[in-house]
């Protein structure tokens, strides 16, 4: 199934609706979650990989065939697919979660991802997604799905750059102290690093069209899936509070204090 | 400095106005400078801290003072030898009332953010700084009253009241360091103006100290109240000329659930009316503000960093942009309803929109704001800024900017050397035009090709010489243009009656 040197990219970006990054989260009184009554936006790393989809077609022009993106998540994750449609995306598929069941797991996401690429008419060359979701953090599924599909993987991404004749990417990763360039062949998954771009905003016109755009739906069962979770969430608190610093009038004082609190001198 | 100053204000002091000068005070009242002997008095009333003093004993040193005797813009500079700052209302009526006595001149002095010189000394005045009367007296979640005292930073008044899901009624750059009292004194318009009015009807008491020591306790917090004058108008916008604010009950209105933003770019500023009236119509309770740049100023601001740019091609024949924010209970709703004005706008048969963007999140509603709050910063960091801050009629904006910049141009004045960007912004829905003039350096010719020109376009047209910047020390001259004979005469006598002594911050809003 490697595509043809000639043949055009198709793109799939699977984003996920997250807690908003500027909102303070909250856990709840039984301990078991958080406040999610609160201001959802599309995952920032996932943005960024939308972002970095629609400037692949900026700047290869029609060699980029299409664009879709993929969410899976509650009826409201359709506000931020039509977002990405605003940046660009060209169709989606909206993989229905019911509101009151828990989120799916990395393992279930990537199982729902291979199942998506799979029943695909047009064959994937390319998932961009970002790095990690800031609700829970895990950072795995891009990789797990890299695991399933057998495909190269080229994390946390601070560049790309594609050469479809070749059927080549060339990436260059955030690693500790710097970056390292990999060259993958297609098809590959790409995560995405917060450096790689900054998202455009969606413009009035763009937002317009993208309620045009087609959505699919789908969910677990039509894709043969199953989001019944692995993990048992035993709780959830919130970090210790920070403790206020006190003042203190002389210099004597304060080593005072700081011997007291166990720090010595070197 | 301190000459400059006080020589730019004698010298604009319009002809008319002599009159008035007379009628204040037929001997020009002789001020008193602050000696050790007062110092001594009033380590009587305040605790040692509570005294900043560069005189015998000293327990400050003159650069210690400088944030006190300076304006943040650097424009006026006194010379002041002693900060009081006092805890309690007594302390504040024990000092007023030996000052009184003693014929010294005070300032009142909250924040210090002000624009026209109106919280500084210009000379050795005494500063009565309010920033340590800073507790919240009481706060109403029911009724969403709020008695704070006047030191109050804004800042913490909406931190202390944001857990009851109340806002302050105002908002304003400056947030984080100006004080309640000051809003007050100042009558500060600010962001929320167009949805929750002036400080004249959310404020509904406040507590004054006259010059005479007595404390005027109008501290109630009584929505409807038609018992003979309302005397805390008075105080409302008086710029610490009447007495000394020490406490203020304030309306706070239930905090929005949901605030969305959008940045629309117009082909013309004709449009910009049309569109007002349209955008009212369709969002009506939920519209919380309509904010205007034009191209100069929105090119400056990006040039400088402030928020993340449109898309080329998306400004691209702009003349001028809109800020439109809503603010309402329930996110949907808010969304559906900004989502039909703009779908009508960009649908229309002639559209007043070239195109627009709507923030898809918090970091991008921030981030177009902004693009409007940011041209402040822009301008400071492209030039001297010549501001003026008028109230005209909207349809009269373009056309104040337009004529200013081709004045500037006839005057042979709009080059690198001097005048580089005539620009305007500001609050559409106040009616409130920021009018700037960045210069490469401030210059006499400037100066006299701007004034009294624009006072007096600005009084051709009805409009306000300070929209919400107040008087000041800078703006003295100037009121005339915007107020009559007969009102001033009565501000006047209005003085006389609650200061006869004049030493209520002397120089401000009247000369």
């Amino acid at each position: 199934m490697r595509p043809s040197p000639s043949r055009l990219l198709n793109i799939l970006v699977p984003i996920k609706r997250a807690v908003d990054y500027a909102v303070k989260i909250r856990v709840n009184p039984q301990q078991t979650g958080i406040d999610t009554n609160v201001k959802h936006s599309m995952n920032p790393f996932d943005e960024i990989a939308v972002e970095e989809a629609v400037r692949l077609r900026d700047r290869l022009k029609t060699e980029v065939k299409q664009i879709k993106t993929v969410s899976i998540g509650p009826p409201k994750s359709l506000d931020v697919l039509r977002q990405a449609l605003a940046m660009g995306a060209d169709s989606a598929i909206h993989v229905e979660v019911p509101e009151s069941s828990p989120a799916p797991e990395p393992l279930a996401v990537a199982k729902a991802l291979q199942a998506i690429i799979a029943r695909e008419k047009e064959p994937v060359d390319m998932v961009i997604l970002g790095k990690q979701a800031i609700d829970d953090d895990s950072g795995v599924t891009g990789q797990m799905l890299a695991g399933l599909l057998g495909w190269s993987q080229a994390t946390f991404a601070s560049k790309v750059e594609v050469d479809v004749s070749k059927g080549e990417v060339t990436v260059t990763r955030e690693i500790d102290g710097g970056g390292e360039e990999i060259r993958c062949k297609l098809p590959v998954i790409i995560t995405t690093d917060l450096r790689l771009n900054e998202p455009r905003y969606a413009s009035l016109p763009n937002i317009m069209k993208a309620k045009k755009k087609p959505v699919e739906k789908l969910n677990a069962e039509a894709l043969g899936v199953d989001f019944t979770p692995q993990l048992k969430t035993l709780k959830i608190s919130e970090p210790p509070k920070r403790v206020g610093g006190g003042k203190v009038t002389s210099v004597q004082e304060l080593v005072a204090k700081l011997k007291e609190a166990g720090i010595t001198a070197v | 400095m301190l000459a400059t100053a006080s020589t730019v204000v004698v010298r604009r002091l319009p002809t008319r106005l002599r009159w008035t000068t007379r009628l204040a005070s037929s001997t020009p009242p002789k001020f008193n400078s602050v000696t050790k002997e007062d110092i001594a008095h009033f380590s009587k009333i305040l605790p040692p801290t509570s005294i900043l003093t560069t005189l015998e004993p000293a327990s400050a040193s003159p650069s210690e003072l400088e944030i006190f005797n300076n304006d943040w813009i650097g424009r006026f500079k006194g010379q002041s030898t002693t900060v009081l700052k006092p805890k309690t209302t007594e302390q504040v009526s024990q000092i007023l009332k030996w000052c009184n006595e003693r014929y010294i001149a005070v300032v009142p002095q909250g924040g210090n953010t002000g624009l026209v010189g109106g919280s500084v000394p210009l000379h050795d005045e005494l500063v009565l700084s309010l920033a340590n009367m800073n507790k919240v007296r009481s706060f109403d979640p029911v009724a969403g009253i709020l008695v704070a005292d006047a030191g109050c930073i804004l800042q913490s008044l909406t931190d202390y009241v944001a857990p009851h899901n109340h806002i302050m009624p105002v908002d304003l750059g400056a947030k984080g360091s100006c004080q309640i009292g000051g809003n007050v004194s100042t009558n500060a318009g600010g962001l929320r103006l167009l949805r929750y009015g002036s400080l004249h009807g959310t404020v509904l008491g406040v507590e004054v100290v006259l010059p005479d020591g007595t404390i005027l306790d109008q501290l109630t917090t009584l929505r409807k109240d038609n018992t003979g004058y309302d005397l805390k108008q008075l105080f409302i916008g008086a710029e610490g000329t009447l007495g000394v604010v020490t406490a203020v009950s304030i309306l706070t209105p239930p905090a929005p659930q949901a605030s969305n933003n959008v940045i629309l770019a117009l082909p013309s500023f004709n449009n910009v009316q049309p569109l007002f009236r349209q955008v009212k119509h369709h969002l009506s309770e939920i519209l919380s503000a309509f904010e205007f740049i034009d191209r100069t100023a929105y090119d400056l601001a990006v040039k400088h960093g402030q928020g993340r740019a449109l898309e080329s091609d998306e400004v691209e024949g702009a003349e001028c942009f809109v800020l439109v924010e809503t603010s309402g209970g329930r996110r949907e709703h808010d969304e559906e309803k900004l989502s039909d004005l703009l779908e009508d706008l960009l649908s229309a048969e002639q559209p007043l929109i070239n195109t627009g963007v709507l923030a898809q999140n918090p970091a991008q509603f921030s981030s177009l704001w902004a693009l409007r709050e940011g041209v402040t910063e822009a301008v400071s960091k492209e030039g001297k800024a010549y501001k003026y801050d008028i109230s005209i009629p909207l349809a009269s904006f373009q056309e104040v900017v337009d004529g200013t910049r081709e004045r500037l141009r006839q005057k042979g004045l709009l080059h690198d050397k001097a005048v580089k960007h005539v620009l305007g912004y500001g609050h559409v829905g106040d009616g409130n035009l920021h009018l700037n003039i960045v210069a490469d350096a401030f210059l006499p010719e400037i100066q006299d090709a701007l004034e009294p020109y624009i006072y007096e376009v600005v009084q051709s047209l009805r409009g306000s010489v300070s929209a919400e910047h107040g008087i000041g020390a800078m703006k003295t001259h100037a009121l005339p243009y915007s107020k009559d004979k007969a009102s001033i005469d009565l501000m006047y006598k209005i003085k006389k009656v609650f200061d006869p002594k004049g030493i209520m911050n002397p120089g401000k809003v009247l000369e």
